[in-house]
């Protein structure tokens, strides 16, 4: 049995707005394992984007706990955070993914950099892992000079380059044509799978939970329903359970 | 450390990457940087040919006539005060200096030219450096700057004839070169040295003037036996000596007409440049920081310190200045080289100097607002998941 890579208890994000509270994240408790692919759905202003951008260290909860290899993040400081977004998470954006000025492989090691871990060995795998993608012929290319699908994969590699505990991804298909989206979030199923990781993916897209484990459904800032069975996230994913 | 590194890669990275776009603003600071050496040059050189005779005297003191104001020109002493002057206890030497101005009309462009009056061997008469002193009593020899020379083909030797008017006429007289000196502008003109009596025979001269045979001297050179007693010996000069006041070459030198107005203005241009540089500089690297919010957003959404992200910003500067300024070094030296005597640049070391680390301050003085923004980005809201 995989361990838990990030547990959320009673998780609670509150705003205020013109002296009213509203709280996006309401009460949403629920693990994911390492190894295990998850999938964040639900409609605009479900709370989702709000739940991933706790999770990714970048905004501190209400109330609740969000344990990411056993840290608290609700009890960090600012520097803690910093620290714990570079050394367990890895994180795809919409867009904007990578640095412009930084090669497919310079954008990869970088995140090794960071961690004072780029050696040999870190380059041989950085290396590798753009091949895995499909990349092998794009190393020494800006991101200027790659497709829209070309740059998700690069920023996949870099989110998994340094064995984090969890791997976020923001609507990772959103800039993508259909064919390319299948492919990355494929691959990316497939990387999280094989390495170990716990992967989270806010998606609007429901095609993609194809590749996903497990689909977590929110509305309002609740945590409204959880599709586990293989036979369920088909359906989903297909268009014939309406969610 | 490990954040300087950091911080340093991502800067070089992006400036090697973008170097078209660096390499414009690094132009644009290349050329502010040859306006503010120019504008410090010329400061030195409207300054040297203003005072540089009075600023390599060697005397401590000089010796005006009372309530003239400290002023070359309004001082006219009588001839008996330098005795008076010589004879004051801690005076080693005292030397009288007459001051007119004439031009040189044997040449094929007639030039301008400071004629002073000086005895041979005393204060006020500058080291030869070629050549020898003129003879004393009326002699018609003349010792020439080396200024004189770098603006004519006027050699050693050779027999320069001079126009001045005195009365109503034009008159003419002849001189020879017998000795050349060096740095000796005075009143923004090169100069040359003749002895006093041929001074007062030769010099422009009002219709009254011309029956009297006596030169005056504007102005006494006094060098001291102890040049660290210049303030009391000036407070005993004048105490022991009627009718005089004395002040020390800097209040000399500040009292040359024009001359603090004049380094002022120099100065003040040399600042606004500056301050526009500041603004220029800030300016692009505020558009640049813009339109990087959402790439900052990334790098301190993947783990990167506020340090790391700030620090980088200021390597940036600093390297896009540095290659400005030493661009704008290098146009200057070669610019300098094309520009004739007449043109006063001169490039102080100090001066220069001075100006290179003020430009080199610039830089991130006008990137500092930038940076401040650049640390307080929110990756959140640069991600636009807030």
């Amino acid at each position: 049995m995989s361990s838990v890579a990030l547990e959320v208890r009673d998780l609670v994000k509150s705003f205020s707005l013109d002296g009213t509270t509203i709280n996006a994240v309401d009460g949403v408790s629920f693990q994911v394992r390492s190894g295990e692919f998850v999938a964040l759905v639900g409609p605009s202003g479900s709370g989702k984007t709000t739940m991933l951008s706790i999770l990714a260290a970048l905004l501190t909860p209400t109330d609740g706990q969000v344990l990411i290899d056993g840290q608290d993040l609700a009890q960090m400081n600012e520097k803690k955070r910093v620290k714990l977004r570079r050394e367990k998470i890895g994180f795809t954006f919409q867009s904007n993914n990578l640095i412009p000025y930084l090669t497919a492989r310079e954008n990869v090691e970088f995140m090794l950099r960071l961690n004072n871990k780029l050696n040999r060995a870190g380059r041989v795998r950085s290396d590798e892992l753009l091949a895995r993608l499909g990349l092998a012929d794009r190393l020494h290319n800006l991101p200027a000079q790659m497709s829209g699908g070309q740059q998700q994969r690069v920023a996949i590699a870099r989110a998994l380059i340094h064995n984090p505990a969890v791997v976020l991804a923001d609507e990772p298909t959103a800039s993508l044509d259909t064919a390319r989206a299948f492919q990355v979030v494929e691959t990316f199923a497939h990387l999280i799978h094989e390495n170990g990781r716990a992967g989270i993916m806010v998606t609007h897209d429901l095609r993609m939970c194809q590749f996903v484990d497990r689909v977590l459904q929110m509305q309002d800032g609740k945590l409204v329903r959880v599709y586990e069975s293989k036979q369920e996230i088909r359906e989903l994913a297909q268009g014939v359970l309406k969610h | 450390m490990k954040n300087i590194f950091l911080a340093a890669y991502l800067a070089v990275k992006e400036v090697i990457r973008n170097r078209g776009r660096f390499l414009l603003v690094a132009l644009v600071i290349a050329l502010i940087t040859l306006l503010v050496l120019f504008i410090a040059a010329l400061g030195e050189g409207l300054a040297n040919g203003n005072r540089q005779y009075v600023a390599n005297l060697d005397a401590q003191l000089i010796v005006f006539l009372e309530k003239s104001d400290y002023s070359i020109s309004a001082s006219r002493l009588e001839t008996n005060i330098i005795k008076a002057v010589r004879r004051v206890d801690g005076v080693a030497d005292a030397g009288p200096i007459y001051t007119s101005n004439t031009e040189i009309v044997s040449l094929p462009e007639p030039l301008k030219i400071s004629m002073l009056g000086a005895e041979a061997g005393r204060p006020g008469m500058p080291v030869i450096v070629e050549g020898r002193d003129f003879r004393g009593g009326e002699a018609r020899e003349a010792v020439m700057d080396r200024n004189v020379a770098l603006r004519s083909d006027i050699k050693i030797g050779d027999t320069i004839e001079i126009r001045s008017t005195q009365g109503t006429n034009d008159k003419f007289f002849e001189l020879v070169i017998v000795g050349m000196v060096e740095g000796q502008s005075y009143f923004f003109q090169p100069t040359i040295f003749v002895p006093p009596a041929t001074w007062e025979k030769i010099r422009p001269q009002s219709e009254a003037e011309l029956n009297s045979d006596t030169p005056f001297p504007n102005i006494i050179a006094v060098k001291l036996t102890d040049p660290t007693q210049a303030d009391s010996m000036s407070t005993r000069l004048v105490d022991e000596v009627a009718n005089i006041e004395s002040a020390n070459l800097e209040t000399t030198i500040n009292n040359i007409p024009g001359y603090s107005a004049q380094q002022g203005t120099v100065q003040t241009q040399g600042v606004f440049t500056l301050l526009i540089g500041i603004l220029v500089i800030g300016g692009f690297f505020q558009i640049q920081i813009l339109q990087k919010v959402p790439q900052i957003g990334v790098l301190k959404a993947i783990g990167s310190s506020n340090g790391v992200v700030g620090l980088s910003a200021v390597i940036q500067i600093i390297v896009v200045t540095a290659l400005g300024v030493g661009i704008g070094g290098g146009m200057t030296y070669l610019f300098s080289l094309g520009f004739p005597p007449t043109i006063p640049l001169v490039f102080n070391g100090t001066r220069s100097l001075i100006a290179v680390a003020l430009l080199l301050l610039i830089g991130p003085l006008g990137g500092m607002v930038s940076i401040i923004y650049a640390v307080r980005i929110e990756p959140l809201k640069a991600l636009r998941l807030g």
